[in-house]
């Protein structure tokens, strides 16, 4: 506006106002020009905007992880001792050593500047002989002393924030007291030792100088009275052969304890009972010659991987199997590098794990998507200590050059790869690999099982026996609608019938859920009869009525008005088809269709399963495919059916060879828009099926589609987390499948027009 | 003979019939069941007493109404460990509305027609429809003041409608006073509280705003004080008086008129009482508040949540719309690239719902309205103001779903205007901009409208993409109302649809709700069938239009 002004100024004393007024309608014209194009392509291109916005949030999932070396230092306080455990806090800020001569060490993870040592206290003449990290998560770490007590340690940190600015101040206590416990009633050296903290157990078992094999455990009992809770223990000797003992893992529940041996002799021990630890079984994991390098949990305890001498790593995992018994199985391995493992480092939150080789090479790897996501040389000597970041986004390596590596990581969504995705993967405790959708839950220790194919598989279930339902009917209709009827009733049977589309979905949904489904379950027998009886009844009207009625009374119904009469015939054909399956039902399926078909064919039935969903999508379709096949049906020229009728053909002939051939094109593309409406249908899957991502062909059951899922679980999804980008994956999916149905049908539809204008 | 039938293609043809039929069948059916389900909801039901021996003999007494039927075959019975006493083909199931969630723990039963031994209604039982726990039927037996009884027996009937009708103005009294003038002084605080942090962000926070924010705190706290000290005094009126009522296990139970809705005796009741009785049902269904968890009382918020949304969009999609046919019928070459632009258009409109929720939560709510909260709302970060699903992006997201509909719909009208009017208008001199604005849109301005009343009618049915985007089971405040700015774009809103879906499942009384999701059904089918039939219409109207002006 500023610009017209400036021109109108400059004008006015040229022009006469007639003049003047012109060329402002001019500018006026352009203007409008201008805004119409540039709005006009702006939507257009907003709506193509939907599609790039989906790609946007989808395609971090596929983007690889990252890594990058931020620093390389020596070790700080060298002379306190050499490290047996390093770790980082929460915000990757600070990072501690403990050394073997009881100091912890704080330093800042950039500089390798130490920011404060502690010292553990240890009795007088006693010598640390073993050390074992508790718990990851909670910085608990244990030291085996050599008169066979241990010292139980805890590393942590303060926030806090003088001036705005964040300070973190690290610390140690003493979870179980400064006093260390006794583990070994004979006072011998712990020369191995591993250890778990719960609420009121805390289990040890360690391996004494003597070959034993203990386990000791500490159960707090509440006391009363405001007492000082105690402590109870229980011991017992572990039946194995103690010399060969390398690793020891507790997991969390303290009621599962592996030792492995170098040779790769796994033995898992049932301790539930803590007084009778039982040997549930022994197994060889390695081939002969190769030798257990590293072992250690993933996260969540329930599979322990293995690195061996080969550089490969292996995930091994308790299976239950269909007889109920357990065993361990190997889940994959990976191949990480050609020299030995040398340590493991599973991920605090998810089943990632780092891994590091003899040569100072790391891996960090998936286990569920089964990636190897970063491999990066990273120090040229071999590993003393690796520590992975509690957030995973940063990993501290000490080489045996003396010096600390510290490397910044991105890896934001390693869950995920198209195997992941699409096929069958072997999940924790699952009996064998299979397709599973079952994307969260309350606890850390979680493995997402993120298969879409389940979801991909319930959709197209559901279309297809909406489709099955609604084809029939909806083509069935459009060929009497267009070909047949009188046009008087053709005026208002065909917006009739449309306007069944406008039903809300919802409504449609509720009533399929809540009215349907059970009056389904209780008749389900009568709805099968129906199905039989209805069209029979209608034929049997049909031979009557030209049959046997006589020609003055049926010229009394005008052509095509037929639908009409057929009113009352469904509705009499209905109530007897209803009254006929009692009997029916019980001279064929014993009284109760629905017992019969789970006892005699094992097929079991869900109150709201794929037949109800197949009806009542299917109606909800009806309206769709009925509109665009009628239109097509009805658009087809004249002179070609008045030709066909004229050299002597039936009217059903004229419909099948003439009319249905030149129409097909529009019927195809009126099932193909049907269908893309049956894929993305929402509210009805969501109301009228039990949304059970199971894949089971049975009509009578459940399914959860691709949409249902997006509607149940966006909502709850974090923003920018693994599980939302598949979210946005399966809307994508979705998007591409009704896109690639409607284009079809569309261009079918263009050409189609094209056809009857030059006929 | 039947052969030659068949031959002829007759009974093809009619099976073709018979689906048109069952089509029409299928269409009126349902919003037949819708209909009379929803409607049916309102009417008093009688209320029967039924003597009843259980399986394990007892008698009892059930009073309440009878809400469904169900038969079950001799084998389906025996499947279901039902026994069917002797002389029985088949086993009649009863459930029963007994109320008195609160004594009873239940208040729907199903019980076995064939162990009931009594039947009758007497006229004495007293329906009471209270704010918390549902229904509640027993006998009247007298009306307490103040703990005292001041009314039993016979006269105790009339005392109660007249107290009840007391305590109901009060009871309207104390909520406007919460809602409306709480609720205002609330707001204000709140918005001083920002006021508060958006001038400590802005390094203006001195001891002059600091005093001045407190005297205005200090005064609005005062006023609250008074209100509050109103309120109790009305609320410790409105606590005096209650009613005594005999259950049918002969318990008497008070209700204090204060939990009351409505009082009467359905099977004393006239069918002109009845008449009116569901008048003010209806009446109550559409202007009030839910209750109990959306279960009981009105939907008002879900119908104005819905309009507001859908009026929001229309405002928001038209002018696009219209705009873009206009783009591509009058400005645009006619090519390839139009081609695809109209394929693209229709394809849009075959996109799953959904996927515009996604759509809209992920790019509007998220990274629009995260950015807008940065820009403009710093003060009430970290809670969001834009950045969460709200009434807004629900309608921008809607605008979005319906966009192709008034574009198809605008591009349909504008074809239809004959080419010699544009001609005209440009032979006599006007501009491309004039002829548009001056000739064709107002003879377009039919179609418009009618793509406008389809995309209006498709936003108000539409509830997946809503889910994401905005709509809540609850809101506490409506999307417009007395406070500055008045109209709250951000607010989270309900809508019918999301109503019906909400309350038919995830209800934890699914029973009790039913009828109600029925009802709102049969609203949300009449406002939609009703918006397309205007458009179906308007259409025919243009058409014969159209048809003078070509002639």
């Amino acid at each position: 506006m500023a610009d017209t002004n400036h021109i109108q100024k400059n004008m006015s004393s040229t022009l006469t106002s007639a003049g003047y007024y012109q060329r402002w309608r001019l500018i006026k014209d352009a203007l409008a020009r201008h805004v119409v194009v540039v709005g006009g392509l702006g939507i257009i291109g907003a709506i193509v905007l939907i599609f790039f916005y989906l790609l946007y949030a989808v395609f971090p999932l596929f983007l690889p992880a990252h890594s990058e070396a931020i620093a390389h230092y020596s070790i700080p306080e060298k002379n306190l001792g050499k490290t047996l455990l390093m770790a980082t806090e929460e915000q990757n800020e600070v990072g501690v050593r403990f050394t073997d001569q009881g100091k912890v060490v704080f330093f800042a993870v950039k500089t390798g500047k130490t920011l404060t040592t502690k010292d553990i206290a240890l009795p007088q003449n006693v010598k640390i002989s073993s050390f074992v990290q508790g718990d990851f998560a909670n910085g608990i770490v244990a030291y085996g002393l050599s008169d066979g007590r241990a010292v139980v340690v805890r590393h942590l940190y303060t926030l806090s924030y003088p001036n705005n600015v964040r300070v973190i101040t690290p610390d140690i206590e003493y979870p179980l007291g400064p006093e260390p416990l006794l583990i070994d009633k004979k006072g011998k050296a712990l020369t191995q030792i591993a250890f778990k903290k719960g609420d009121d157990v805390s289990t040890f078992v360690a391996k004494t100088i003597d070959q034993r094999v203990i386990l000791t455990s500490f159960e707090k009992k509440s006391a009363m009275f405001g007492e000082e809770p105690k402590l109870e223990r229980t011991d017992a000797v572990l039946k194995t052969l103690a010399k060969d003992v390398a690793f020891i893992l507790i997991n969390k529940d303290h009621n599962n304890l592996y030792l492995a041996s170098r040779t790769g002799l796994l033995s898992y021990f049932d301790i539930s009972d803590k007084a009778k630890p039982v040997v549930k079984q022994q197994l060889s994991v390695l081939d002969v010659g190769t030798q257990v390098t590293a072992m250690d949990f993933l996260n969540g305890d329930l599979s322990v991987l293995l690195g061996d001498s080969q550089g490969i790593i292996s995930q091994w995992s308790m299976i239950r199997d269909a007889d109920n018994r357990s065993a361990m199985r190997k889940l994959r391995a990976f191949k990480a590098s050609d020299n030995p493992i040398a340590a493991i480092n599973p991920e605090a939150r998810r089943k990632g794990f780092i891994a590091a080789d003899s040569k100072g090479q790391i891996g960090i790897y998936y286990t569920t998507s089964e990636r190897e996501l970063i491999k990066e040389s990273v120090a040229t000597a071999a590993p003393v200590a690796l520590a992975l970041a509690p957030r995973a986004n940063g990993f501290l390596l000490e080489a045996s050059d003396n010096q600390i590596y510290a490397w910044h990581v991105e890896n934001e969504h390693p869950e995920v790869s198209i195997k992941s995705l699409w096929q069958k993967v072997w999940y924790e405790s699952y009996p064998k690999p299979d397709y599973i959708w079952q994307s969260s839950s309350a606890s850390n220790d979680f493995e997402p099982k993120m298969s879409l194919t389940p979801l991909v598989f319930g959709t197209l279930k559901a279309a297809f026996y909406a489709m099955l339902i609604a084809t029939p009917l909806a083509l069935m209709g459009a060929i009497y609608t267009a070909y047949f009827m009188a046009p008087k009733m053709r005026l208002y049977v065909k917006p009739g019938i449309e306007l069944m589309g406008a039903l809300p979905t919802v409504i449609l949904g509720f009533l399929a859920g809540l009215w349907l489904a059970p009056l389904v379950e209780l008749h389900l027998a009568a709805l099968f009869s129906l199905l039989m009886f209805l069209p029979l009844s209608v034929m049997i009207f049909a031979y009557c009525w030209q049959r046997f009625l006589p020609k003055d009374f049926r010229e009394k119904v005008p052509a095509g008005w037929d639908a009409a009469i057929l009113i009352p015939v469904i509705f009499l054909g209905s109530w007897l088809a209803v009254q006929l399956s009692l009997p029916l039902e019980n001279l064929f399926f014993n009284g109760n269709m629905r017992t019969w078909f789970k006892n005699d064919l094992g097929i079991g039935y869900d109150q709201r399963n794929a037949l109800i969903v197949g009806l009542a999508m299917g109606f909800a379709v009806i309206p769709t495919i009925f509109s665009i096949a009628e239109d097509a049906i009805f658009s087809v020229p004249k002179h070609l059916t008045i030709g066909s009728l004229a050299l002597g053909a039936t009217p059903w002939q004229t419909m099948i060879k003439v009319v249905l051939l030149t129409a097909s094109p529009g019927i195809f593309s009126a099932i193909m828009i049907g269908l893309g409406r049956a894929i993305g249908e929402t509210m009805i899957v969501l109301m009228a099926t039990g949304n059970t991502p199971v894949m089971d062909l049975s009509v009578f059951q459940g399914m959860r589609t691709l949409s249902a899922n997006i509607g149940v679980e966006m909502p709850e999804s974090e923003v920018d987390s693994t599980h939302y980008r598949v979210l946005f994956l399966a809307a994508l999916v979705l998007f591409m499948f009704t896109f690639v149905f409607n284009t079809l049908a569309e261009v079918i539809r263009q050409r189609l027009r094209q056809k009857y204008s030059s006929l | 003979m039947i052969k030659q039938w068949f031959k002829s293609g007759e009974p093809w043809v009619w099976l073709n019939a018979a689906a048109v039929s069952a089509n029409l069948i299928l269409v009126v059916g349902l919003l037949a069941l819708v209909a009379v389900r929803g409607l049916g909801h309102f009417w008093p039901a009688q209320v029967v007493e039924y003597g009843y021996k259980d399986k394990d003999g007892v008698a009892t007494t059930i009073v309440g109404e009878l809400v469904d039927t169900v038969v079950l075959s001799a084998q389906q019975a025996k499947d279901a460990n039902y026994e069917i006493l002797a002389g029985k083909d088949s086993l009649v199931q009863q459930l029963i509305k007994s109320g008195n969630r609160d004594t009873t723990g239940m208040d729907f039963r199903w019980i076995e027609q064939q162990r009931i031994t009594g039947e009758s209604y007497p006229v004495e039982i007293l329906v009471v429809e209270r704010r918390e726990w549902g229904n509640f039927y027993g006998r009247l037996v007298a009306v307490k003041e103040q703990g005292k009884i001041i009314a039993s027996g016979e006269q105790a009937w009339p005392v109660a409608e007249e107290k009840l009708q007391a305590a109901l103005k009060l009871f309207d009294e104390i909520d406007t006073m919460q809602r409306k003038e709480v609720g205002a002084i609330n707001y204000a605080l709140e918005r001083l509280r920002l006021k508060q942090k958006r001038l400590q962000l802005q390094n203006q926070w001195n001891d002059n705003t600091r005093q001045e924010l407190a005297k205005q705190e200090a005064d609005y706290q005062a006023s609250y004080q008074k209100l509050q000290g109103e309120l109790a005094k009305l609320n410790e009126k409105l606590a005096l008086d209650s009613l005594v009522v005999k259950e049918a296990s002969g318990q008497e139970v008070e209700i204090p008129f204060a939990k009351t809705v409505r009082i009467y005796k359905p099977n004393a009741m006239s069918v002109f009482a009845k008449i009116g009785h569901y008048g003010s049902k209806l009446i109550e269904f559409v202007s009030d508040d839910p209750r109990e968890a959306n279960t009981e009382g009105g939907i008002f918020p879900a119908i104005f949540g819905t309009v507001m949304m859908v009026m929001v969009m229309a405002v928001i999609v038209t002018p696009l719309g219209v705009v873009a046919a206009v783009y591509m019928r009058e400005y645009a070459k006619q090519g390839f690239l139009t081609r695809l632009i109209r394929i693209a258009v229709n394809n849009l409109a075959g996109v799953p719902s959904i996927v515009y929720g996604v759509f809209g939560l992920g790019f509007f709510v998220y990274i629009l309205g995260g950015n807008i909260d940065r820009l403009f709302f710093p003060e009430s970060l970290p809670a969001p103001v834009f950045g969460t699903p709200g009434l807004l992006w629900s309608s921008l997201t809607l605008a979005l779903l319906t966009l192709p509909v008034v574009i198809v719909s605008t591009e349909e009208g504008l074809s239809r205007i004959p080419k010699a009017i544009r001609e005209g208008s440009l032979a006599l001199g006007a501009t491309k901009a004039e002829t548009l604005w001056r000739t064709v849109l107002p003879m377009a301005s039919p179609a418009i409208m009618t793509g406008l009343i389809l995309a209006v009618a498709r936003a108000a049915g539409e509830v997946a993409p809503l889910m994401l985007v905005g709509v809540v089971k609850l809101a506490p405040t409506l999307p417009l109302d007395g406070n500055f700015p008045y109209m709250h774009f951000d607010r989270k809103f309900m809508h019918l649809g999301f109503h019906i879906y909400d309350v038919g499942f995830q209800s934890p009384n699914v029973e009790a709700a039913r009828p109600l999701v029925y009802a709102t059904s049969l609203l949300l089918v009449l406002v939609i069938i009703g918006l397309n039939m205007s458009a179906i219409s308007i259409r025919n109207h243009l058409r014969e239009k159209y048809r003078a002006l070509d002639n």
